[in-house]
């Protein structure tokens, strides 16, 4: 397995299901501003995963859409974090989004100093897009601090950050994300 | 949720026209708003987010002097233009 492989592809599966579980939330957030705020975000991450796709596809001579959908759903490499449908537990979609962004933010760090001047650049570009998703968890954060929904699903959501590998319900999910790309086998879409 | 009415200028030195609104619960939620709806793509250098109650708003003129002639409304100068010109016998100059 190549560095690229082994360092990107669990991240990109991360931003992937990622994306998709929060664009679950378009068109319902709690209110409209939040809506348009909350899909772009959703729309950053899969733009990130895209990316990061590419990265690993251009090594092994795949393309980045054969590594978002055509894999198996246990060669996924997500974490279990990211995996779970919150919808409507906004508390939960808020304390994921809180979790996720604090590793995100270290996680990056590291691949901005990689070696791989590719990677390295990547990395400070997605960070770019991410100060804004920082400061968007960051308000939420001070906003739901005093409320009790929120401490418990920080504390239930945590433990699954470092879990990674599909859970029994990713295989509904892969089977949704996948559907359009195997209803025509072989399109080049 | 506040309103808040959202002006942006475009360049430095330029003025900061109005570009709409965002409604948010508070100032930090207003900024992370103004910011996405507003900013986030190059089309503004600076932003102001101002509650739409701190903006005074006036809309009824009083013309307290009566003075008429104050006023340049009444004087179509394209006509009396027209007329001058054909008392003269020129052109209206092309379009620049």
């Amino acid at each position: 397995m190549s560095e690229r492989e082994r360092l990107l592809l669990p991240i990109a599966d991360d931003e992937l299901v990622l994306g998709w579980r929060n664009s679950e939330w378009t068109g319902i957030a709690p209110f409209l501003e939040e809506d348009v705020a909350f899909s772009s975000i959703a729309q950053n991450e899969i733009g990130h995963a895209r990316a990061l796709y590419q990265l690993v596809a251009d090594e092994l001579g795949t393309t980045a859409d054969e590594l978002a959908f055509d894999r198996s759903p246990d060669d996924y490499q997500c974490s279990r974090l990211v995996q779970p449908r919150l919808v409507p537990d906004w508390a939960r979609t808020i304390a994921r989004h809180v979790l996720y962004e604090e590793a995100d933010a270290k996680r990056l760090e590291e691949l901005k100093a990689s070696d791989d001047s590719e990677v390295a650049g990547l990395a400070a570009k997605i960070d770019r897009e991410e100060a804004y998703h920082r400061m968007h968890a960051q308000m939420w954060r001070d906003r739901l601090a005093d409320e009790p929904r929120f401490a418990e699903a920080l504390e239930e959501l945590r433990p699954l950050l470092d879990e990674r590998g599909t859970a029994p319900e990713f295989a509904e999910l892969w089977d949704e994300m996948t559907m359009v790309r195997r209803s025509v086998v072989g399109a080049t879409w | 949720m506040i309103v808040y009415e959202v002006f942006r200028q475009e360049r430095k030195g330029q003025p900061f026209a109005h570009a709409g609104s965002v409604g948010a619960p508070d100032a930090a939620f207003a900024e992370a708003y103004a910011r996405e709806q507003y900013g986030r793509r190059g089309e503004s250098v600076a932003l102001w987010v101002v509650p739409r109650d701190s903006v005074m708003q006036i809309e009824e003129f009083v013309d307290e002097l009566q003075r008429n002639y104050h006023r340049v409304d009444g004087y179509p100068l394209k006509e009396k233009l027209k007329e001058a010109r054909e008392r003269a016998g020129t052109a209206p100059p092309a379009d620049r």
